[in-house]
């Protein structure tokens, strides 16, 4: 019965790929099997879980979530801040991925090294040093605490490291030659960018604004204190979740998360695209 | 050939679960020789337990006692030992998160059948200020004028906003010509010069002393804290207020042990270390020099009107459905239609 199941299940997918039969031997298929039962237990399981428990409250749960004007401006914010964080992110993290790469400057290696604070750091210590910076008692009379532009601050902290380190690499190997070439043959320095670097890097920058985005909409610690969480102004999702977690009410708080993983899904699945559109183009 | 192996190694996948999973669960009820007590308690008692645990240890009957402690937010632990924490005293910021632990079966109906009706520990909500109260704040009147920027940990969120909260509607409730309606102005109002209203106690503390805000709404046990700490800060006792009552429980599966311990804490001796850190005596009779009180020879003197949440409210489980419902909630209500800050 099984065997029957397994088969017609090897043809259907060998459809897909002609001339390729995707089976497996003993080695490999072990692999997968660990790497499944890992994933499943880590992420498959408790998603599942999520996504059930808000399905308890029916459709009217998501409807009322949405319908709730606190929970929508709540959203609005943490997609709205964390979209502007990550185009920011893109700029910024391929600029200093590229000076990492192809520059020389005293310091390169300390800098090489702090880039990684931000995911060492415990992000509540993130908010009480930001805070500290650009709170009310600032050094660089810089004050943003309990506005909207704290959630972009902090935001922008914590998610600096997924584009240089995705890019970075990729610009390490990227061979010189071919640019040397482009430039012998007459091209300017504009299109060598447009034409050769950016068609090699755009597959990395998508993958690190994925990830930027991922990370941005869950953030909570560096948040909290930083934002002040007014609700209607500065409250992010994570801590609307909280606030149902605290008041008891697990449907909703599971119905607000089930929503920002579509939102993330959505995110991550247009920026595939966008990265496929480009690299064929270019 | 090759599919049966596939299927080998997802059936042994599929039967190291179980496996794996049960592994984790066998190792957690190992016992020693040695009574080994878990306190459960929320944030703020970290500091304040250590000397009283000490002292303990150092009586007959806590000699061979020694401690595993767990400390957070009052919901989360409550919600922890609900989940599976081990626990032999619980001791929580507000009734409601013991009640919790009733309705799981983990702590007995009666818990509450005792001398001080199940609470450990008093507090009382105050006005944290800059050094010198330089805006003269003295009452709950004075923190409604336009411009005074108040910070309050998100009552939604936060158990120790649900007493400031209250305590601000038992004022307004209770002055001449006070309602229901003169206190639900009194509070939106009050709300309305809110400039952050931070997730939990300890972050409204944090963003105070960094500088947000002119009045933080706070226990007294954080103030003497905070003020015993060096920090910049004065706090005010209103004449009327309202009195934060701490609870703590056995578990119904706690060792002999954990009764002898809440009984010390319970005891003048154990009280007078709690007032040492802060908290208000729940029994008569302790007296006590207190570092950081704004009189540190009598640190807490009796508050001219006294509301608590049982004669005021009519008990936790009332006030938390009239008040903090997450749809039909007075102050969910007002929170949800204020627009803070615009």
């Amino acid at each position: 019965m099984s065997t029957a199941v397994l088969s017609q299940d090897t043809r259907a997918v060998g459809r897909g790929r002609p001339g390729v039969r995707w089976t497996l031997t003993k080695g490999p298929s072990l692999g997968l099997g660990i790497g499944m039962i890992w994933f499943s237990l880590l992420v498959l399981i408790p998603l599942a879980a999520i996504v059930a428990t808000a399905g308890e409250g029916g459709w009217s749960g998501y409807v009322d979530t949405l319908k709730n004007p606190q929970s929508w401006a709540a959203i609005k914010l943490t997609v709205g801040q964390s979209l502007v964080v990550t185009a920011i992110n893109v700029v910024m993290g391929t600029l200093i991925a590229w000076v990492l790469v192809r520059d020389r400057f005293w310091g390169k290696r300390l800098l090489d090294l702090l880039i990684d604070i931000p995911f060492a750091m415990p992000t509540v210590v993130a908010g009480l040093v930001l805070l500290g910076l650009y709170g009310p008692k600032s050094p660089l009379g810089i004050n943003v605490s309990n506005t909207r532009n704290s959630v972009t601050l902090a935001l922008a902290f914590v998610t600096l490291p997924f584009i240089v380190r995705t890019v970075q690499p990729v610009l390490a190997e990227l061979e010189g030659d071919v640019e040397e070439a482009a430039a012998s043959l007459g091209a300017t320095r504009t299109t060598i960018l447009r034409r050769i670097v950016l068609p090699s890097i755009i597959p990395a920058i998508a993958a690190g604004a994925a990830l930027s985005f991922a990370r941005a909409i869950s953030e909570y610690g560096s948040l909290v204190l930083l934002s002040g969480s007014l609700p209607f102004r500065t409250e992010a999702v994570s801590v609307r979740v909280l606030t149902f977690i605290e008041g008891g009410d697990r449907t909703s708080a599971a119905a607000l998360a089930t929503i920002m993983l579509g939102v993330a899904l959505l995110v991550i699945v247009a920026l595939d695209v966008l990265q496929r559109r480009m690299a064929r183009r270019g | 050939m090759i599919q049966r192996n596939r299927l080998i190694a997802l059936t042994a996948a599929a039967a190291a679960v179980p496996a794996i999973l049960s592994g984790c669960a066998a190792s957690s009820g190992s016992s020693s020789d040695k009574d080994q007590l878990s306190i459960v308690g929320f944030s703020v008692l970290k500091n304040a337990n250590e000397p009283v645990i000490s002292a303990f240890q150092k009586t007959d009957a806590g000699k061979n006692v020694s401690f595993t402690t767990s400390y957070g937010a009052s919901g989360d632990q409550s919600r922890a030992v609900a989940g599976g924490l081990h626990a032999d005293e619980v001791h929580l910021s507000l009734t409601p998160d013991v009640q919790s632990l009733v309705d799981a079966g983990l702590v007995d109906k009666n818990w509450d059948q005792n001398a001080t009706h199940g609470i450990l520990t008093d507090s009382e909500v105050v006005f944290l200020v800059r050094k010198g109260n330089p805006l003269g704040i003295k009452s709950w009147d004075d923190l409604v004028k336009p411009g005074v920027k108040i910070i309050t940990p998100n009552p939604s969120s936060s158990g120790s906003a649900k007493w400031n909260i209250l305590a601000a509607w038992a004022h307004a409730a209770n002055a001449p010509g006070g309602s229901d309606a003169t206190a639900k102005d009194f509070v939106t109002k009050l709300l309305h010069n809110a400039v952050a209203l931070p997730g939990s106690g300890s972050d409204a503390l944090a963003s105070f002393l960094a500088g947000n805000g002119d009045v933080l709404l706070a226990y007294e046990n954080d103030s003497i804290e905070a003020k015993a700490a060096g920090d910049d800060v004065d706090y005010i006792v209103p004449d009327d207020t309202l009195l934060i009552e701490n609870p703590a429980a056995i578990t119904t599966d706690a060792k002999p042990a954990a009764q002898d311990f809440l009984d010390f804490q319970l005891s003048k001796a154990g009280q007078t270390l709690y007032a040492q850190s802060g908290f208000r005596p729940v029994i008569s009779g302790v007296q006590t020099d207190v570092k950081g009180a704004n009189d540190p020879s009598n640190p807490y003197p009796a508050i001219k009107t006294q509301y608590t949440i049982d004669k005021d409210f009519g008990g936790w489980s009332k006030a938390n459905t009239e008040f903090f419902d997450d749809k039909t909630g007075i102050i969910t209500k007002i929170i949800s239609g204020l627009n803070i800050g615009s």
